[in-house]
């Protein structure tokens, strides 16, 4: 695919993530932050953002795992993960942590499990599009067009 | 980003202090930010957009860590960034310590923006809470915040008794228009208009700089108490006093200014003769200050019918509750404080107690405020004893620099008194919202010595943000001292009552009250805590930095510990802090309570005469010294007179705020005993 046709592709698709609220305006704002000094910037957060994430997912699975469940634990974890979503833009992530964060105060482990649930899949899903995207923008780069801004 | 011409000046002195970077004329560029966050993608991309804003960011994930730097490195920052949620230290902790540290204005953040743990930074002095996920743009005005605290602290310092009101009156629009760091666009116009009235007051400032000094030493108040109790107090007047003195040198303004301070004492003294609860000790008793809900301003709220009888139960049996623990600690504070504040009665009274306790509790925690040279053993009880107040005096901001000092400006009484009355508390809401700027003092302060409609400001604006769930709450520093107060934004008293402190905020009082109260209730405390008066920053600095001497001498009511005393103290204090440490503009009095606090031990056993003659002693060389010692730091030149002015002007706030609260007479022989 020619370096256009890349760009349009990747224009598009970044502006689909938006509209189905994979992301929100909090990307954006990482993507303004990436320049000459740093240009990977986005996809070092990104990365970062998995590894934690995925980190915290395993630490939650655990601790609802468990036989008494300590709800204040699950409820930090949570609140660590719906702030790091949050800073990255994953919209949909954050918001079903804020879901989850509700039946913590509950002390509901059914509900907590069912939530964590949906976490991970919106978690992966949004991975799936970011590294989409990112592979998208490498192509662009290789074939030696520049990645544009979509603000 | 348009930099005024003394605003660079009043920047640079401050960034002077960063060792002469040589980045005094970009500033804010170059500005040194400590940013903690456990989160690795948050801690990234904040790095980032300091960066962006070409501040000179360290990053650490860590709080143990962070303090370690703070404190490997004193002047090694300029404004402390913290998450609230860190596993291994609670984010208010952090704060609390910073603020008693090193004073730094911190701010907070956090993806929670519940009011409760955004109105608890409010009570433990940061200086700013962002919610996440952070923009750029909130960050690139948090210079705003160092600037503000050094302004305070510079212009603390700098007040002598002679202060226009106009040049104080400066000060609330320009917080109020700063307190709001979300809002850019007000941001840039209030700028503008900071930079004007940074004008204005700088050459104020710089005229007042040239003012000779009077030194209000011992001797000096004792023939000034003589002269007004030689024409009767309701005779004095600046005039005839002076006459009377026969000192040449004294203005008739310096005595006018004395004379203020002295009545506004008189009326707190008698003030809490009247009420066993609602003292306001001249020092700023820190258990008036320190909220104790149930101190004195809930009794006077609840007779006043404006507090519903079970919030007061409530929040004295929480005071209760709280002080229950400190009795060891508290009492010697609570001790100490008396002394300064001539409210040996207040032990009498049940809810007196109460609020000695919680008073002293909460004085503990605010001395967060107090450099480290502050025994730490001592220190450490007084954190173990004391709520955790998170480091409101930090000036958080301000942080970390939080907290400054509250100023309320007492000179709205009919106002407030409304306001106090107002059994809804809509209105004070209203009130608050009308104040549009959140202004949070945090330390002693400086700030404090605005009066004007500062205090409706204040008022509006602590509460504001927090009932308009801003995201954003912005703390006005007031005082550059986050000491004991809101800075503590740092850890200070939680729940310091207000009681008749007017129109200082507390962060810390705000958030004790709310633990307490609810619904209506907590607006009044907040309204209440906001309203501490200076003099009770300074007395909890100086009693925090002495309550190891307090614990050694009970000294209860000693009628005749001038004011001057506390401000002898806090003075030789700061002067001693200035001598001992190269501290920065971070450094305001509080810091230099601490110092004094160790030099004071001795003192305060002896006689308080001979205290304070020996501090004044050591404040005239001490500031000598300083001057001479120092570059650059504008601290150095504050004059005893200032301090002291400072602490009457508190005082004096405070007074008024009795006033309407209702307390009335002077009666100084009419100390609780």
């Amino acid at each position: 695919m020619e370096v256009g046709q890349l760009q349009r592709k990747f224009v598009d698709y970044t502006a689909s993530l938006f509209c189905e609220g994979f992301l929100d305006e909090q990307f954006t704002q990482l993507q303004q932050l990436q320049d000459e000094s740093n240009p990977d910037f986005v996809v070092e957060v990104v990365s970062l953002f998995f590894e934690d994430t995925e980190k915290l997912l395993n630490d939650l699975t655990r601790a609802l795992d468990q036989q008494s469940v300590d709800f204040k634990k699950v409820d930090a974890h949570v609140h660590q993960l719906k702030g790091s979503s949050s800073s990255i833009g994953a919209q949909r992530v954050r918001n079903a942590c804020i879901a989850f964060r509700n039946f913590c105060e509950e002390q509901n482990t059914d509900a907590c499990s069912k939530c964590l649930l949906q976490v991970k899949q919106e978690y992966s899903l949004v991975k799936n599009k970011l590294d989409t995207l990112f592979r998208l923008e490498q192509q662009i780069v290789e074939a030696g067009g520049a990645v544009p801004m979509v603000g | 980003m348009k930099l005024g011409g003394e605003q660079m000046s009043m920047a640079s002195s401050s960034v002077s202090l960063k060792s002469g970077d040589g980045l005094a004329d970009v500033f804010p560029a170059g500005l040194r930010v400590l940013v903690v966050d456990d989160d690795p993608t948050c801690l990234m991309i904040l790095e980032k957009m300091l960066r962006n804003c070409l501040y000179e960011v360290t990053k650490c994930n860590r709080a143990e860590v962070a303090l370690l730097l703070l404190r490997e490195n004193k002047n090694g920052f300029d404004i402390v960034i913290s998450d609230v949620h860190m596993p291994d230290m609670d984010g208010f902790k952090l704060l609390e310590h910073i603020g008693l540290e090193m004073d730094l204005p911190v701010i907070m953040m956090s993806a929670d923006d519940s009011k409760n743990v955004v109105m608890k930074g409010v009570t433990h002095g940061a200086c700013d809470y962002l919610i996440k996920p952070v923009r750029i743009e909130a960050l690139r005005n948090i210079w705003q915040h160092v600037v503000r605290k050094r302004k305070h602290e510079w212009k603390d310092f700098e007040q002598s008794g002679s202060v226009e009101d106009g040049e104080r009156q400066q000060k609330p629009p320009e917080d109020a228009d700063y307190s709001s760091s979300a809002n850019e666009g007000n941001w840039r116009s209030a700028k503008r208009r900071k930079d004007e009235e940074d004008e204005v007051e700088d050459r104020d400032d710089t005229s007042s700089l040239k003012k000779p000094r009077v030194v209000w030493s011992v001797e000096l108040h004792q023939q000034f108490v003589a002269a007004v109790n030689q024409l009767g107090i309701d005779k004095a007047v600046p005039k005839k006093i002076l006459e009377l003195m026969n000192v040449p040198g004294l203005t008739r303004e310096n005595v006018a200014s004395h004379l203020q301070k002295y009545r506004l004492y008189l009326r707190r003294l008698s003030g809490s003769g009247h009420q066993g609860g609602l003292n306001n000790s001249f020092m700023g008793n820190p258990e008036a200050a320190f909220g104790s809900l149930n101190g004195l301003d809930l009794q006077a709220l609840a007779a006043a019918g404006q507090l519903p009888a079970h919030s007061l139960a409530t929040l004295q049996a929480a005071t209760l509750g709280r002080s229950t623990n400190k009795s060891a600690i508290s009492m010697p504070l609570a001790d100490q404080r008396n002394v300064f504040s001539f409210e040996t009665p207040k032990l009498r009274f049940g809810d007196g107690q109460q609020q000695q306790l919680n008073n002293s509790a909460k004085q503990v925690n605010l001395l967060h405020g107090i450099p480290t040279n502050m025994d730490s053993k001592q220190l450490a009880n007084l954190h173990q004893s004391g709520q955790p107040f998170a480091g409101m005096n930090m000036q958080v901001n301000s942080h970390g620099g939080q907290s400054s000092s509250i100023l309320m400006p007492m000179g709205q009484p009919p106002s407030r008194s409304q306001i106090v009355n107002e059994s809804n508390g809509n209105q004070v809401s209203r009130l608050l919202s009308s104040a549009g700027q959140p202004m949070l003092s945090n330390g002693i302060g400086g700030g404090i010595l605005t009066r004007s409609g500062v205090v409706d400001n204040v008022r509006g604006a602590a509460y504001h943000p927090v009932s308009q769930g801003s995201s954003m709450v912005d703390f006005s520093l007031s005082h550059s001292a986050d000491l004991p107060y809101n800075s503590f934004p740092l850890g200070n008293n939680s729940g310091m009552s207000i009681l008749t402190s007017k129109g200082v905020l507390h962060q810390e009082e705000a958030n004790m009250e709310m633990k307490g109260s609810r619904g209506l209730v907590p607006s009044y405390d907040i309204f209440n805590e906001l309203h501490q008066p200076k003099s009770q920053d300074w007395g909890l600095q100086n009693v925090g930095l002495t309550f190891d001497i307090s614990q050694q001498a009970n000294i209860h009511g000693t009628l005749d510990v001038p004011q001057s005393v506390l401000v002898q103290q806090g003075y030789s204090s700061s002067q001693k802090t200035m001598l001992n440490r190269n501290s920065s503009i971070g450094k305001t009095m509080f810091s230099a309570g601490e110092e004094s606090g160790h030099l004071n031990t001795s003192n305060i056993g002896q006689q308080l005469h001979s205290f304070m003659a020996d501090n004044s002693q050591r404040v005239k060389t001490e500031t000598h010294t300083d001057a001479t010692g120092q570059n650059g730091l504008y601290s150095e030149q504050f004059g005893q007179d200032d301090i002291i002015s400072a602490l009457f002007k508190q005082q004096e706030d405070i007074r008024q705020a009795e006033n309407e609260f209702g307390f009335d007479g002077y009666h100084l022989d009419n100390l609780p005993a």
